[in-house]
């Protein structure tokens, strides 16, 4: 079965790393970079902390206010270009010309206006989020086989119920991939923000312990992030290809 | 040949259809002008080049687009801006919705116009039977191949009951034989539901095998060219090819068209030899 | 230049002449956003004093040697992989979730094993573009006609020539935009390294100017990097955008 070798391969892949994780250590030495098992040791310690959780929940705190930022600012401005197909025309090149930006540069701006707040970093996190979402619900509208609308109109349905019925299953794939790539993305702008500045949260955490040298801590929040990443990446695909299957 | 009042179903009198040019462009006198008459009950096919207007003519009739001139009516009353209730379009494109079973497919436009529960049933079980999809009332379009989503999509049409059918080149994606195999089948349901038929294509063999009169356009701008009796009993099938006046039918039919062809192809419509 | 042009044109220059006129007014406080009218001016005096130009060299350096590794080793790895169907398949998952995660929580990491130097930044930005174009790469060469292969052996070619007279020009499109990717993701990676935490560069100098209150120095720089970075990403994607018409009317 196809799951199973996928399964496979990602087992495959994870002994991979850890191994890779491992040697580099031995080359490195634990003080520069520890071993994934001396990691996991301090992980369990840091956990229970109220230091992690603490943090942690900042960072939740804050992804998730960005996040709905980008989605419902993504949605509403996807939406907009995609049926005014003007908007659209004008517009798409300059969100492309931004998504590509390194959003980054404009962070001091960010800081200044709202200062070390969570609302800078939420805004930071909305400004990566925004653009795939936006970018990818144009272009789901705009996909939209014209033979849809022209069968909704034969089969005399009000405009309400072509939106719902037609035009809502019809982007639905394209629309899920922009969220998904919206929440990657939303979640790389408020890491990035704790870590350029802030006094909270799990980005904050691995460059305060960057500081202070302590490598365990840098690598046991890493970690746990990477893999919070992944998971909820893959979760998000897996809509994503339940969705595409049926097309 | 016009025909008795009552038995007009849907006409077109003077119908032009000009599209706005785009800025800088000239506009594009797509069709017209077209007179057309369809008696109830007959099966009508409308061939022509590649562009010459030929599904702006349904879309017009359809409701779908309004033309630029003239006027076009439906049991006796026009037709303008929404698609008349008793008409069903079949289109090119597939038009299955991907995200819905075949059954729920077929049942789409039956659940929008609030139609009771046990009747959908029935028809939509009746219109699968009647399709031969019954075996894949639960299967998935992406599951099917391109001749039975144009089925599917058919089905979808039929459980509304029409009683004007517009056909825009359905099985133009589709190969040969299958062609062959689905003129039998609209066949069927012409004579099944007692609908008028119109029905687009290029093939010149399919429409002197399906249609009682075949209307035979121009390049753009569209304009009826020759209308062609065919004379057939209304009992007929694909075997109908090999009758003594096929080949006059579609010998006519290539007279008009040929030189019209040559001028969608880009030539000036005579060749030497 | 089309109609839709004209108002992409039109809308830009409304927006920063309401930002010019806003902050001119005193709607928005100079000691947030200055004028861009000020901003222009400060980046101007900057290039010909000459002061930033370690800088800018610096971190335009490292973009540019970040961009051509992470494309040359990109390509290599990508021909690589690609000749090893059983080794692509069990990357899969790897590459549908690389870009998934936030690698920038390794920065720190780089820093504490090599020093507060260059490498940690090029090795950033190297990891942020290396893989979008094994991606581009993998792609680019899947897209290569059957026929095309079949085509070099009645034509007796061996696998080089193969590699460089059908394989390359027949990817190159989908190679291209694999260049345009691992240009702007390199762009991405040093620079917000620079930002976190660097010993000198673009990204130090505007953090800098940012603690230091310097507002005209840190707005001239940013100026700098927006402009510098969408000149060249819009070049690419103009460029790419043209190979994709030209791929079209290949494709028949």
């Amino acid at each position: 079965m196809i799951a199973t070798k996928r399964a496979a391969d990602t087992a495959i892949i994870l002994i991979v790393l850890l191994l890779m994780w491992q040697a580099l250590h031995q080359l490195v030495g634990a003080t520069a970079l520890p071993g994934p098992v001396p990691t996991l040791a301090y992980f369990a310690k840091l956990v229970p902390s109220g230091r992690f959780a603490e943090n942690a929940w900042a960072t939740l705190v804050c992804f998730f206010y960005a996040l709905i930022l980008s989605y419902g600012i993504g949605l509403a401005i996807g939406l907009w270009m995609g049926i005014h197909r003007l908007s659209g025309a004008v517009g798409e090149p300059i969100l492309i010309s931004l998504y590509t930006l390194p959003k980054v540069t404009l962070y001091p701006v960010v800081l200044l206006i709202f200062g070390l707040s969570l609302s800078g970093r939420v805004t930071f996190g909305a400004m990566h989020g925004v653009l795939p979402v936006a970018l990818l619900t144009m272009g789901a509208i705009r996909n939209i086989p014209p033979v849809y609308l022209k069968s909704a109109r034969t089969l005399h349905l009000s405009r309400w119920q072509t939106i719902l019925t037609v035009l809502f299953p019809a982007t639905l794939p394209e629309v899920v991939a922009g969220l998904r790539i919206g929440f990657t993305l939303t979640l790389l702008g408020v890491l990035l923000a704790e870590m350029f500045a802030a006094k909270q949260g799990l980005g904050f955490l691995i460059i305060n312990a960057m500081q202070l040298l302590q490598a365990e801590e840098m690598m046991a929040v890493a970690v746990v992030l990477f893999a919070f990443a992944a998971l909820a990446n893959a979760l998000l695909l897996w809509i994503e290809h339940r969705l595409h299957r049926r097309v | 040949m016009t025909a008795r009042d009552e038995d007009v179903h849907a006409s077109l009198s003077g119908v032009t259809r000009v599209y706005p040019g785009a800025a800088g462009t000239p506009p594009v006198h797509a069709l017209g002008p077209i007179d057309l008459e369809l008696k109830r009950g007959e099966f009508f096919a409308v061939v022509g080049p590649s562009g010459c207007g030929k599904s702006t003519l349904l879309e017009v009739l359809a409701g779908l687009q309004q033309p630029t001139a003239g006027t076009v009516t439906f049991e006796g009353r026009p037709v303008s801006g929404k698609v008349s209730d008793g008409i069903g379009v079949v289109f090119q494109e597939d038009a299955s919705f991907p995200w819905l079973t075949v059954w729920d497919n077929a049942a789409f436009g039956l659940r929008r116009n609030g139609v009771a529960a046990a009747e959908i049933r029935r028809r939509v079980d009746d219109a699968l039977a009647f399709m031969g999809l019954t075996d894949f009332a639960r299967a998935y379009p992406a599951q099917l191949s391109g001749g039975m989503r144009q089925r599917v999509c058919i089905s979808r049409t039929l459980v509304l009951q029409p009683r004007l059918i517009l056909l825009d080149e359905p099985f133009g994606a589709l190969d040969a034989q299958t062609r062959l195999l689905m003129g039998d089948e609209v066949l069927r349901l012409w004579r099944r539901t007692g609908a008028t038929i119109l029905l687009i294509t290029h093939a010149l063999d399919e429409a002197a095998m399906l249609a009682d009169r075949i209307g035979a356009m121009s390049a753009r701008p569209g304009r009826f060219l020759d209308i062609v009796v065919t004379g057939w009993p209304r009992e007929r099938d694909s075997k109908i090819v090999s009758e003594a006046g096929f080949a006059e039918i579609t010998g006519r039919l290539w007279d008009n068209l040929r030189g019209e062809s040559m001028k969608s192809l880009g030539h000036s419509g005579v060749m030497a030899g | 230049m089309s109609r839709v042009g004209w108002i992409r044109i039109a809308v830009l220059v409304i927006a920063i002449g309401l930002l010019e006129l806003c902050c001119r007014v005193g709607l928005i406080d100079h000691r947030v956003v200055i004028p861009p009218s000020q901003m222009a001016d400060a980046l101007i005096r900057l290039l010909i004093s000459g002061e930033a130009n370690d800088q800018i060299v610096r971190t335009f350096g490292i973009v540019v040697i970040a961009a051509l590794i992470s494309v040359v080793a990109g390509f290599a790895l990508g021909l690589v992989i690609h000749a090893l169907p059983r080794v692509r398949q069990s990357l899969d998952p790897f590459f549908a979730t690389y870009y998934a995660v936030p690698i920038f929580i390794f920065y720190p990491m780089l820093i504490v094993i090599f020093g507060l130097s260059v490498i940690p930044i090029m090795l950033m930005g190297v990891a942020t573009a290396i893989v979008a174009m094994i991606i581009a790469t993998l792609n680019g060469l899947d897209r290569v006609p059957q026929v095309l292969t079949k085509v070099a052996r009645v034509h007796r070619m061996g696998t080089i020539a193969t590699a460089l007279l059908l394989k390359l020009p027949a990817a190159a499109p989908h190679l291209f935009t694999g260049v345009k990717l691992a240009v702007s993701y390199a762009f991405i990676g040093v620079i917000a390294s620079e930002f976190i935490l660097a010993p000198a560069g673009l990204g130090r100098v505007i953090s800098d100017a940012y603690s230091d209150f310097n507002n005209r120095q840190m707005y001239a720089l940013m100026l700098l990097l927006i402009i510098v970075a969408t000149a060249v990403n819009m070049a690419l994607h103009v460029v790419d955008q043209r190979w994709a018409e030209r791929r079209g009317i290949a494709k028949l």
